[in-house]
């Protein structure tokens, strides 16, 4: 297998590049929805996310991650305490995808062979701490969805069935990308996404001139091509692990809550969630920058990605949502 | 610079590059079985991997490889088995249109991978159906075999592939490729930029394989072959003045990309090169995908009914990736084996249970349901209530997407109906549609039927229910054939609702005319469908009725 493509070489897509790194520096901000054509690089960003990620630390073995040796749960039966460092795991939820390997089913290999009642964990054990990524997320089936709405709500997997009674973790940031025409997602899931982007192919021939370049380069001559983006990449993560720090330490003065406030208020904006993830976002945004202050420009700059997708919609209204926020922002925070 | 005319030279060309370089991912190869498709499966022993075949039901089990359930109850031990997707291959997907989006999903994610499997998709599909787009996106080279007759197979060489291969790294290349790529696919309206880069990798074999430096020949050889079913229009030259607004403007990029930097290859020898390899239908069926949305089924298929739905009694059945045990059926249906096989196999503990005895649950689902509206846009019920039809239709659009209904639009108007929206979810644009719908013209009820009836068909075969909505003030007077006769058309459109009646499609008839009509009442006689009259209805009554209609 070929280490995916660097995320720092990606051109262009800022502001995918730019939520995706906000998830990271804040996970509680709730997931990422990434809607576009194909080939503008949604799953190439995603796949280079998991190299970029900062490490973390877990029980070795441990299936659902867990940072603490008294954290593992029961029916994991493992024996050892050893923490180890790992890679931030990014789990694909294929389409089509069964029930019983999301959530986690009886282990039928052992209750067959050895007649014992187990558990053999599923995808959201897997995705706990890290992230739980759904190409084409508009065409998962409606009870696959429902499910994850609940288990991302409560950050909790519960499994009864089979006879088995079993409870884990499940906290993981969601990224869904998916191509508009295809199918529309329902208003219940795009509100758990805390931010969405829109991306489109690029439109100016340097663009799409050097995205050739660097992708052929990518292809012919890999290792070359890793170890020139390694630096950057590496860059990127100090940054994010340094934005993780200045997060704790940023202070919310009150105009800015305000500003949220007046600005979801202006949008009608459905729920509180809107408030909250433009919030964190646009300290997420802040800590990313190195700015010390959080201020109005923060607030403006993300409040297209967090807000776009809570807008009540009229369903037969063309003009895009994004459009709306940008004037609105416009309007109530000049 | 070999003939690419023939589309069996074609594919066998392609069949070289991919053996060459496996990065192009695959092939996608539009044939009916027969000796043709044969002679070029033939060549598909000159790529260097293994042969997989693949079919759309092919399980996750089998491509990811697992517990294999049968030998492990067996012999009384794990054991596991090798997936397809486990080793480089050549995965030869057979009936590709009919795959469904969860197996082109995994397919596409394990050609992204980069692990190095050749896909050579067989779409075998008839009119519209064809392979998932998310493969035909990730497979460089597209061959449509249609029209090629046996006789003409032509006598194909056999380039020695395991040095050029080993020159394919070296190759010197004499062009700005990126460049010229880039400004190509643009000018064929390629988005993805998949197919720019696929072009320039293709490139690069061709200049392998000929054992040449990389030069205008090879690139030309390169688009023509990556670029051909990608195009979504056709730049124009200067001799060619059929002036489409779409078409002037691309015609003025290329103006100005030739302004702006000397090239070293002509951009019109390979707009040529790819023009002369356009199928004449291939705009027509760009302009099909651009309205469909280019998804093959994606929401609308079939339920599998064993996850969902009302529970049925569990029936024995194998094990395997889809399939849900009924464990306590299962273990109900061994539990009087138990002392017997004890007795056979003394040496095992714990229960026996063999793959007989396997239940699995049964779920019973209902499909989703497609709503075909066939609308009148005909002189005369324009005059009488298109608007008034359109805004009933929107409304129960805004129903259909609260229920996730799909939703399809055929209208027809002059001589002849058209399906202006393939089934789709997408509300946005089928309002767009209903928004740009014409009126005026004679009224070829008859024609309109048989669309819409064509496309409950087709939705059926993808495990749709269709039920069509007939929306006329049903003064048919253009028959079949597209002549101006009254009688005739009448005949046509009963006819017409008579085979809609034998092939057991739901309908609903709506008379939006002025008053009752009599013909119409015969006509959903003859279709078995209700008949709906709406004098002087608004918007919401006739939206009103048809939610009545179709709630039981």
């Amino acid at each position: 297998m070929k280490t995916p493509f660097p995320f720092s070489a990606i051109v262009g897509q800022d502001e995918m590049k730019l939520a995706l790194i906000l998830t990271a520096i804040d996970p509680a901000l709730g997931g990422v929805l990434v809607f576009g054509d194909r080939g503008t690089g949604k799953s190439t960003a995603v796949r280079a996310l998991a190299a970029l990620l900062p490490p973390i630390r877990q029980v070795k073995g441990c299936p659902v991650n867990s940072a603490r040796a008294e954290e593992v749960p029961d029916w994991a039966g493992l024996e050892t305490a050893e923490v180890v460092e790992a890679q931030t795991p990014v789990v694909d939820l294929p389409l089509g995808v069964t029930e019983d390997r999301v959530t986690g089913a009886l282990d039928i290999e052992r209750a067959l062979t050895r007649g014992e009642k187990a558990f053999q964990p599923g995808l959201l054990a897997r995705a706990n701490r890290g992230y739980l990524y759904i190409d084409e997320v508009n065409l998962l089936e409606d009870h696959i969805v429902d499910l994850l709405l609940d288990v991302a709500a409560s950050g909790e997997n519960v499994v009864e069935r089979e006879g088995l009674s079993v409870r884990h973790p499940a906290r993981f940031v969601l990224v869904g990308s998916g191509n508009p025409e295809e199918g529309e997602l329902r208003p219940q899931l795009l509100d758990r996404f805390g931010l969405s982007v829109e991306v489109a192919s690029p439109g100016d021939v340097e663009t799409r001139v050097e995205v050739l370049k660097r992708r052929d380069a990518y292809d012919r001559d890999h290792t070359a091509f890793m170890l020139r983006w390694q630096a950057e990449d590496a860059a990127i993560r100090d940054r994010i692990l340094k934005g993780r720090v200045q997060l704790a330490e940023l202070e919310t003065p009150a105009e800015t809550l305000s500003d949220v406030a007046t600005l979801c208020l202006a949008l009608g904006a459905d729920g509180l969630r809107g408030e909250l993830t433009l919030l964190r976002a646009a300290r997420a945004y802040a800590a990313w920058r190195d700015d010390t202050a959080l201020t109005r420009k923060h607030v403006r700059d993300v409040a297209a990605m967090a807000l776009r997708h809570r807008l009540r919609r009229d369903p037969l209204d063309e003009a895009g949502s994004g459009a709306r926020v940008s004037r609105t922002v416009e309007e109530v925070l000049a | 610079m070999p003939d690419l005319a023939c589309p069996v030279r074609r594919a066998a060309l392609a069949i070289d590059l991919l053996a060459i370089d496996p990065g192009l991912g695959g092939l996608v190869l539009r044939a009916r079985q027969g000796p043709v498709r044969q002679a070029v499966l033939d060549r598909l022993y000159r790529l260097p991997l293994p042969h997989r075949r693949l079919h759309p039901q092919t399980t996750d089990e089998t491509l990811f490889g697992g517990l294999d359930v049968e030998a492990t109850l067996g012999t009384g031990r794990v054991t596991q088995r090798d997936g397809l997707l486990s080793s480089p291959s050549t995965l030869v997907l057979g009936m590709a249109e009919r795959a469904p989006p969860a197996l082109a999903a995994r397919l596409a994610t394990a050609l992204d991978g980069g692990a190095g499997h050749i896909l050579v998709a067989l779409d075998e599909g008839i009119d519209e159906e064809s392979c998932a787009a998310a493969l035909c996106d990730r497979a460089a080279f597209h061959v449509d075999l249609d029209g090629v007759s046996p006789s003409d197979l032509p006598d194909l060489e056999d380039p020695d592939l395991t040095a050029a291969r080993a020159r394919l790294s070296a190759t010197p290349v004499t062009v700005d490729l990126h460049r010229q790529m880039a400004e190509l696919g643009e000018m064929f309206g390629i988005e993805s930029l998949r197919g720019p880069l696929f072009a320039i990798r293709a490139a690069r074999a061709v200049a392998a394989l000929q054992d040449v430096p990389l030069g205008t020949e090879q690139v030309e050889i390169a688009v023509a072959l990556t670029f051909a079913h990608r195009a979504t229009r056709l730049p124009e030259t200067q001799d060619q003045q059929e002036a489409e607004p779409e078409e002037q403007e691309s015609r003025e990029e290329t103006d100005a990309s030739d302004g702006r930097n000397g090239q070293e290859i002509p951009q019109e020898l390979l707009i040529e090169a790819t023009r002369a390899l356009v199928t004449p239908d291939l705009l027509d069926r760009a302009r099909i995908k651009a309205m469909r949305g280019a998804t093959g089924s994606g929401s609308g298929a079939v339920r599998k009914g064993n996850r969902r739905g009302r529970p049925l009694p569990s029936r024995p059945g194998q094990l395997g990736s889809g399939a849900r045990v009924d464990l306590v059926a299962t273990l109900r249906a061994a539990a009087p084996w138990q002392p017997l096989r004890r007795l056979s196999a003394p040496d095992r503990t714990g229960l026996q249970i063999r793959p007989p005895d396997i239940r699995l649950r049964r779920y019973e689902d209902r499909s989703d349901r497609l709503i075909i509206f066939a609308v009148d846009a005909s002189g005369s019920a324009a005059l009488a209530r298109l608007g008034e039809a359109k805004g009933a239709i929107e409304i129960l659009l805004s129903q259909a997407y609260a229920r996730r209904d799909h939703v399809s639009l055929v209208a027809f108007r002059g001589s002849d109906a058209e399906t202006l929206l393939a089934p789709t979810r997408s509300l946005v644009r089928t309002k767009r549609h209903l928004a740009d719908l014409p009126g005026g013209g004679g009224t070829p009820l008859a024609a309109g039927l048989r669309a819409a009836i064509e496309e409950a068909l087709a939705a059926k075969r993808r495990g749709l229910a269709p039920t069509v909505c007939i929306l006329t003030d049903g003064r048919a007077n253009v028959a079949l054939d597209g002549t101006a006769n009254r009688r005739q058309a009448s005949t046509d459109a009963i006819e017409m609702g008579r085979l809609a009646m034998l092939n057991g499609i739901e309908a609903l008839v709506l008379d939006c005319g002025v008053r009752p009509e009599q013909s119409l009442k015969s006509l959903a006689q003859a279709m078995g469908a209700p008949y709906l009259p709406l004098p002087r209805a608004n918007a919401e009554r006739v939206s009103n009725a048809v939610s009545a209609a179709l709630r039981d």
